[in-house]
């Protein structure tokens, strides 16, 4: 089996005192979409950021197109082409939603008004309210303005964390089906879900963590087929 | 009833020095402000290092005056604040290297910040006292009046006179251009904007690749230029004496709240309701009210709400009106 | 009340250094060192119990210290019966206006419904009562200003014993402390700092321009003192004959045993505070305020109103420094506005409490005592030192003059420098939290 584009392998560690990860692996193909669900406290989230190097490993690797980035800090990271959309605090309340593009776009010393007019073509109504401060905006028009700015490195890899907690059920699917858009034009997207069962809908591969392990892995079409992942945490 | 003579007394005693008072207040302010939302601590070493920045100016203009340069009408200080700005501007950053830095990378409270300030501020008052003592010193040269009393008078045939002075037209026109520069800088320049960003929102800054040093470091260097510039036309207009910039903490930091901490614009507006408040209510209206008031009904007393003594009990009446009503000022700062 | 080994060496090698200067100064020196330091040290205990027990952030000490010293002038000077008769009933009627308007004012912010009428009655309420204060208070201020105005022009006080106004200056104090904190806190924390640094400026304004309350910038001198002066000491025989033994003329001992007096009841005064402060610290109460200190967000959510007791933690720590401040204008003997200087009376004592350790009472202590020598100290050595380094320059020399005259700001300089190294390396003080 060829290396995946994005892997976090056998990775053990947690923010200074007690592990909270346990030779945990979670990997994403070239434009795919991988969904982290799990109960809470599972160490959905503590996964994601230790492939995003926000926390000190113990043991394991993270490789991102086979180079080992383990040792590098986030910043770094994000050059090496990965996007991450924190789950709150993750827009710039202040400033206009171009801005906030235009922030996302910090490192990049080129033109950015491609990419941004990618982004508004992804998100229509962004363009909309591009001069209005993207803190006065309803909570899944922030959403999309936290992954747009995100985007705005043209990142190989784009890693969410439960990018819709908190909106309407009617604004997730929309999110979702925005996701899948961006998969399909090749970037990989790593995210973390508490809305299990939609999530592994649109999942091409599915980490059920508990306490900081991998307990099933597979599609997310088999996870959702799978009667113990069923009872146990998609509520039956 | 002479209402024109009514107002040009009120501008000549009050409109217009507080006009440039409000100006030096509010380059003061905005550094406040500034690094507010940037380091994230209240600078109780501002009016101390303004003092500082303006030593390094008279220093040099006595050094240009010396060399016998001079661009009369203007004062010869003016030549001499970009070697105030290096000065300042290296002490400052000195002191974040030596001082604040540490502070950050140990995640320190903001009162230890402030803690820290207040040793910078000890520090930096005893290092400008080493040097300019701690009398008055006066050193604004070149033409004093842009159009005096008498020349005033000559013009318009009123009896009440007027005088503006060089000192505060040049306070007023600086700042103005100093603010406008500043919002443009902030807005529209990309420096300028991941500081903005860095204020919002720290780790996504970080995220963003944006390098908070750096963020810091463009800080202490506009306050720097603020603080020079504020000082030196303090100093212009009413004479350098160390211990009356420390004063100027409280309503520059009561500007900043009023405003809304974190927020230029509002450092700005704050400064000048400072400042007209501290100045009308300190004023005598006597001679106003003489020329508006009928003949016979001319006021018997000063009409002056409170002595100029007070001036501080009103900045601190309008801290403590905007700490009950609105804390978060009027352009909604940041931070409650 | 646990002093360590190490903390009592701490404090004998303070004590000896001071035997020392009364040794090779001047026994005088030594004494004023050491009341001082005691003035110091309850100004630090005040203050350590709001920044150690509670990380309150008081920089108004110098306005708490000096309403305490304004209180010695209005207990124990005598009244002014001219002055009474002139304008007093005229004061007294107009300070009562002037509460009586702010009252109004506040009834008619809480019966009144918010929106703009409110803000025009209070504004409308506020001017015509300020105008009509203005009309009594004036005429009346000038009566009192112009009885005898070369040695009195005041009120004066009441006349009662110089040691009352101790406990009636900590008992001012609080007051103002009550009305700052009231406005305050409860919001964030460098708000309080900034509001102190306010009212100690407004505080030492109005002794300065009130000329009828204690004479303003005329200064109120020759205040009665609860200790023998001098020059009534000098012909006792048992303080001649003191002054035979140890080798010293008899002013001097004089001046020697009536400073003692006022260190013993000094010391009887900050025994007594070091013993409650210490028992209230390991308390329940001291224990649930250093809760409140280092996680105020969890004892909020365990119910504690923790503004309620910031407030009271403010109100008595500033009760402390106004107790500090009335016994220091007994000390002197004089009540003099112009000295009241933020770095000398607010950030000095701030100094004192990080180097001695915050949160420790016997820290804030040893810091004062420590501080305050060196604060004396430093000057002529500071002088020694430009002249070191000036003495091969001429005597005419600008530079070298300039330099001398400059070498009391070096002091200024120790301090910062001292406040900055000990945060920074040893921010938990010479006597640590335990």
């Amino acid at each position: 089996m060829a290396e995946p584009f994005l892997i976090g392998e056998a990775m053990t560690g947690g923010y200074g005192g007690a592990d909270i990860l346990h030779d945990c692996t979670i990997a994403v193909e070239k434009g795919q979409i991988a969904v982290i669900v799990g109960p809470n406290g599972a160490g959905k989230s503590t996964g994601m950021k230790a492939i995003f190097g926000m926390l000190k490993l113990r043991l394991g690797s993270v490789r991102l197109n086979g180079e080992d980035i383990t040792s590098l800090t986030p910043q770094a990271r994000v050059a090496k082409g990965m996007g991450f959309v924190p789950q709150t605090n993750n827009i710039f309340p202040s400033m206009t939603v171009e801005e906030n593009l235009e922030m996302g776009a910090f490192i990049r010393r080129d033109d950015i008004r491609g990419t941004m007019e990618q982004i508004y073509e992804l998100f229509p109504i962004l363009r909309d309210k591009r001069r209005q401060a993207a803190g006065e905006l309803s909570g899944g028009q922030r959403q999309q303005v936290a992954v747009g700015r995100a985007l705005m490195t043209q990142p190989s890899v784009l890693m969410l964390d439960e990018p819709t907690a908190g909106v309407s059920p009617i604004v997730m699917d929309e999110l979702f089906d925005r996701i899948i858009e961006i998969a399909r034009t090749g970037i990989s997207i790593l995210m973390v879900e508490q809305n299990a069962r939609q999530a592994l809908e649109i999942a091409d591969k599915g980490y059920v963590l508990v306490q900081g392990a991998n307990r099933y892995t597979d599609t997310g079409a088999a996870l959702l087929a799978d009667p113990d992942v069923r009872k146990s945490f998609l509520g039956g | 009833m002479e209402p024109l003579n009514a107002l040009v007394s009120v501008s000549n005693f009050m409109l217009v020095p507080a006009l440039a008072y409000g100006s030096q207040l509010a380059l003061g302010a905005l550094g406040i402000t500034l690094i507010f939302s940037i380091l994230r601590f209240a600078h109780f070493a501002h009016g101390d290092t303004m003092a500082l920045g303006t030593a390094a100016v008279i220093g040099g203009t006595w050094f240009l005056q010396a060399q016998g340069v001079s661009i009369a009408p203007l004062p010869t200080a003016l030549l001499a604040i970009p070697f105030g700005v290096l000065v300042l501007g290296l002490y400052l950053l000195a002191a974040d290297r030596f001082v604040y830095r540490y502070y950050r990378k140990v995640k320190a409270k903001p009162m230890i910040f402030v803690m820290a300030s207040l040793g910078v501020m000890f520090v930096t008052n005893g290092i400008t006292r080493l040097f300019m003592g701690v009398g008055e010193t006066r050193f604004e040269d070149g033409q004093r009046f842009v159009f005096t009393v008498r020349e005033f008078r000559d013009w318009t045939g009123l009896a009440e006179g007027m005088a503006l002075r060089s000192a505060q037209a040049i306070t007023i026109v600086t700042a103005l251009v100093v603010m406008v520069a500043l919002f443009w800088f902030l807005n529209r320049t990309r420096a300028g904007k991941s500081m903005r960003a860095y204020s919002d929102n720290e780790d996504l800054a970080l995220l963003s690749g944006i390098n908070p040093e750096r963020v810091v470091f463009i800080t202490w260097v506009i306050t720097a230029i603020l603080l020079v510039l504020a000082g030196t036309l303090y100093g212009l207009d009413k004479g350098f004496r160390p211990f009356n910039y420390f004063q100027l903490l409280l309503p520059m930091f009561a500007a900043a709240i009023l405003g809304g901490l974190g927020s230029p614009l509002g450092a700005i507006v704050g400064a000048y309701v400072v400042a007209f408040a501290e100045m009308g209510i300190t004023f005598a209206w006597r001679r106003v009210f003489g020329y508006l008031m009928p003949e016979g009904l001319e006021p018997s007393s000063m009409m002056q709400l409170l002595p100029v003594d007070y001036k501080f009990a009103v900045t601190f009446a309008i801290l403590v009106i905007v700490l009950l009503f609105r804390p978060t000022g009027i352009f909604k700062g940041k931070v409650l | 009340m646990s002093l360590t080994a190490r903390d009592l060496g701490l404090f004998a090698i303070m004590f000896a250094v001071l035997a020392l200067v009364a040794t090779f100064q001047s026994p005088q020196l030594a004494v004023t060192i050491l009341n001082m330091s005691l003035i110091s040290a309850i100004m630090a205990l005040g203050v350590n119990m709001q920044w150690g027990y509670a990380g309150l952030f008081n920089v108004g000490i110098m306005g708490f210290t000096a309403v305490g010293g304004l209180a010695v002038v209005l207990i124990a000077q005598p009244p002014v019966p001219e002055a009474w008769a002139a304008g007093g009933l005229g004061v007294l009627l107009g300070l009562m206006l002037g509460v009586a308007t702010i009252l109004a004012a506040v009834l008619v912010y809480k019966r009144m419904a918010p929106g703009k009428l409110r803000g025009l009655a209070i504004f409308a309420v506020l001017v015509v009562g300020f105008v009509i204060t203005s009309q009594v208070f004036g005429p009346a201020t000038q009566a009192v200003q112009a009885v005898n105005p070369a040695s009195e022009g005041y009120l004066g006080g009441a006349g009662l014993p110089v040691i009352l106004a101790w406990p009636v200056g900590a008992v001012f104090a609080a007051g103002v402390a009550w009305l700052v904190g009231k406005v305050s806190l409860g919001l964030r924390s460098d708000y309080l700092a900034i509001a102190t640094l306010g009212i100690s400026e407004i505080v030492i304004a109005v002794l300065k321009h009130e000329r009828w309350l204690a004479r303003g910038v005329n200064n109120v001198t020759g205040i009665d003192r609860p200790v023998p002066r001098p020059i009534e000491l000098q012909p006792l025989p048992w303080v001649q004959s003191l002054a035979e033994t140890m080798g010293w003329s008899v002013s001097q001992a004089a001046s020697v045993v009536s400073g003692l007096g006022y260190s013993a009841l000094f010391l009887i005064v900050l025994a007594i505070l070091i013993w409650l402060a210490e028992r209230a610290l390991n308390s329940p109460w001291g224990r649930m305020m250093r809760a409140i200190r280092d996680n105020e967000v969890s004892a909020r959510a365990m119910g504690k109103d923790v503004t309620r007791r910031h407030l009271m933690i403010f109100v008595l720590g500033s009760a402390v420094c106004g107790l500090a401040g009335a016994m220091m204008v007994s000390m002197d003997g004089q009540l003099t506005p112009g000295s009241y200087e933020p770095l000398r009376f607010t950030f000095l004592i701030w100094v004192m409490v990080i180097v001695g350790g915050s949160g420790n009472n016997w820290g804030a202590v040893l810091g004062a005592f420590v501080i305050w020598f060196l604060w004396v100290q430093v000057e002529p050595a500071g002088r020694w030192m430009m002249e070191m380094v000036t003495s091969g320059m001429s005597l005419e020399s600008e530079l070298r003059r300039h330099l001398l005259d400059s070498a009391a700001y070096m002091r200024l300089l120790t301090m910062g420098l001292a406040l900055l190294l000990m945060l920074r390396f040893a921010p938990r003080g010479l006597i640590p939290e335990r």
